[in-house]
């Protein structure tokens, strides 16, 4: 089955880090990606730019209404994603639970809607 | 249709019913994860059965019979499904998978995995036993409901949500693997532990359906204790349950009137289950890791031991309750140990070891916070304070026996205050 992890972090927390500490955050999710890779289940990954970068649109009467900013304010922000394809819903909580983003925001698992070609 | 072959048809279809239900529910849930189409093709797999039995006679392995009519169903119920869910070749297989295994000569327990599934941490905590009691027991909603107090139709919304979640979220259905194995039990013990407690609610058994979750709970435990002998907590819980249960008919008088622990009848007790809780309770000490269910059936235990005996053992007690309260630090844990300190030593020692209400607001509403104050507060002779918490006590209060042993207490006291 495949699953989203989609990672939940602060990104001011990010800004405030000292170089050396993004670096070694950077690191972190290097190895975790390698690791994915290793294991041969990432389908995909990607780190999102930050939310100030976001915008938002919709359709309203017919006029589509462009928004700048992110779809909710919340804390913490969605910063990135990795698919993975695993046998069943505890492997992929264990592959979240190694998620640098577990540590320091929170991972959330999603099953992909599968469709029938 | 003779009567008579009709008769012979519902019993044996109810006797299958009562044996054979979480085991056919898990077998065919483990080949297709839909728990909700395997209670469909199950129902109705028995409904033919009561119009085909009767005509034909009861075939000789009926737990077969009714396996191989829901087989055809559940297949038959996928094919009419949306495309879009289940391709050719997946219902293909999981067809096959299904025609093979319904042809073993013996039908595989599965329902420990079931079990494993219902309360999956990914399944929030508070659906899990109404999960397992429907999954398992084949309880319906509208009976569920009752019992937790809930209305039906939320109740069955909930168990829908949650069924849907299993067949969709890819919840594994096995056994855990030793190393999580412990820690994942902990999970079905407690749903089968809450499902305990909310039939334990009313001892008087003035509802029937509540009365009954106590038996489907011991049903539960014991499964556990049968397919995982080697784990201490499923002992220790079965234990701690039977413990509670020997103990029902002495918690009333003749006319519904409570009983605390102290003032009941030994005699009244069933001493063979308490024999067997016994028993339970040195296996799994036997086996060295000790937990929270062994703790409270220890404490089951001293307390039966102290009031067959008349020996106080409360130093023993306090020791568990610390034990206890390191393992699982809760307000209730907290409350007893503070009863039982003020036996050890007195009734000031145990108010002050009472957990307070500033550091947390949940004891607010919480009922035997206030009928343990209530308790402590008289016996130091501060009767004035005592009266305001039985008050409250007897307000939280939703059993009307419990409400008239307290408001019983609350009039007993003198009107002066000693301080």
């Amino acid at each position: 089955m495949q699953y989203m992890l989609m990672a939940y972090v602060n990104e001011n927390g990010w800004t405030n880090l000292t170089q050396a500490e993004q670096e070694k955050g950077m690191a972190a999710y290097a190895a975790y990606a390698e690791a994915l890779t290793k294991a041969g289940i990432v389908k995909g990954s990607n780190r999102l730019r930050p939310t100030s970068d976001a915008t938002v649109v919709r359709l309203s009467d017919g006029k589509s209404q462009v928004l700048d900013g992110p779809y909710a304010d919340s804390k913490e922000q969605l910063g990135g994603y990795f698919l993975i394809d695993v046998p069943d819903l505890d492997a992929a909580i264990s592959w979240a639970s190694r998620c640098p983003a577990a540590g320091h925001g929170a991972v959330e698992v999603r099953p992909i809607w599968e469709m029938r070609r | 249709m003779s009567v008579e072959g009709g008769e012979q048809a519902r019993s044996t279809a109810d006797e299958v019913a009562r044996r054979s239900y979480g085991k056919l529910v898990a077998f065919l849930v483990a080949r297709t994860h839909d728990v909700a189409a395997a209670e469909d093709a199950l129902s109705e797999a028995f409904a033919l059965a009561l119009k085909d039995w009767p005509e034909k006679g009861c075939p000789a392995s009926p737990e077969a019979w009714l396996l191989t009519v829901a087989r055809r169903k559940i297949i038959d119920a996928f094919r009419g499904r949306r495309r879009t869910e289940y391709a050719t070749e997946q219902l293909h297989i999981m067809s096959e998978g299904l025609k093979v295994a319904a042809t073993a000569p013996e039908i595989p327990d599965q329902r420990l995995a079931l079990m494993f599934a219902c309360a999956h941490p990914a399944i929030d905590g508070a659906i899990r036993a109404p999960l397992i009691l429907q999954a398992v027991l084949g309880l319906d909603a509208k009976t569920i409901a009752s019992a937790f107090l809930a209305s039906p139709a939320a109740m069955s919304k909930r168990l829908v949500r949650a069924k849907e979640k299993i067949r969709q979220a890819g919840i594994p259905f096995r056994i855990p693997e030793r190393e999580e194995l412990s820690e994942r039990l902990n999970t079905v013990l407690d749903a089968i532990y809450a499902a305990f407690t909310e039939g334990w609610t009313d001892p008087g058994g003035a509802d029937v359906i509540r009365r009954d979750l106590t038996g489907e709970a011991l049903f539960l435990a014991r499964l556990v204790t049968e397919l995982l002998p080697g784990e201490p907590e499923g002992l220790g819980l079965l234990a701690l349950m039977l413990h509670a249960e020997a103990r029902r008919s002495a918690r009333r008088q003749a006319q519904g009137e409570y009983v605390p622990l102290a003032q009941q009848d030994p005699a009244l007790w069933d001493s063979r289950m308490m024999a067997e809780a016994e028993d339970m309770l040195h296996r799994a000490g036997a086996m060295g890791s000790i937990g929270r269910y062994q703790l409270e059936a220890a404490l089951q235990s001293a307390h039966v031991y102290r009031c067959r005996t008349g020996v106080a053992n409360w130093k023993e007690v306090v020791q568990l309750y610390d034990a206890l309260f390191a393992l699982a630090g809760s307000p209730v844990v907290a409350i007893n140990r503070a009863l039982a300190t003020s036996e050890l030593l007195n009734a000031q020692a145990g108010l002050d070891a009472m957990p307070k209400l500033e550091s947390d607001p949940r004891l607010a509403d919480y009922q035997p916070y206030w009928a343990a104050r209530a308790e402590l507060l008289a016996k130091t002779g501060s009767y004035d304070e005592a009266r305001r918490a039985y008050d409250i006590a007897t307000g939280l209060e939703r059993d009307p026996a419990v409400r008239a042993f307290l408001q019983q207490r609350q009039a007993a006291l003198p009107l002066e205050s000693l301080e």
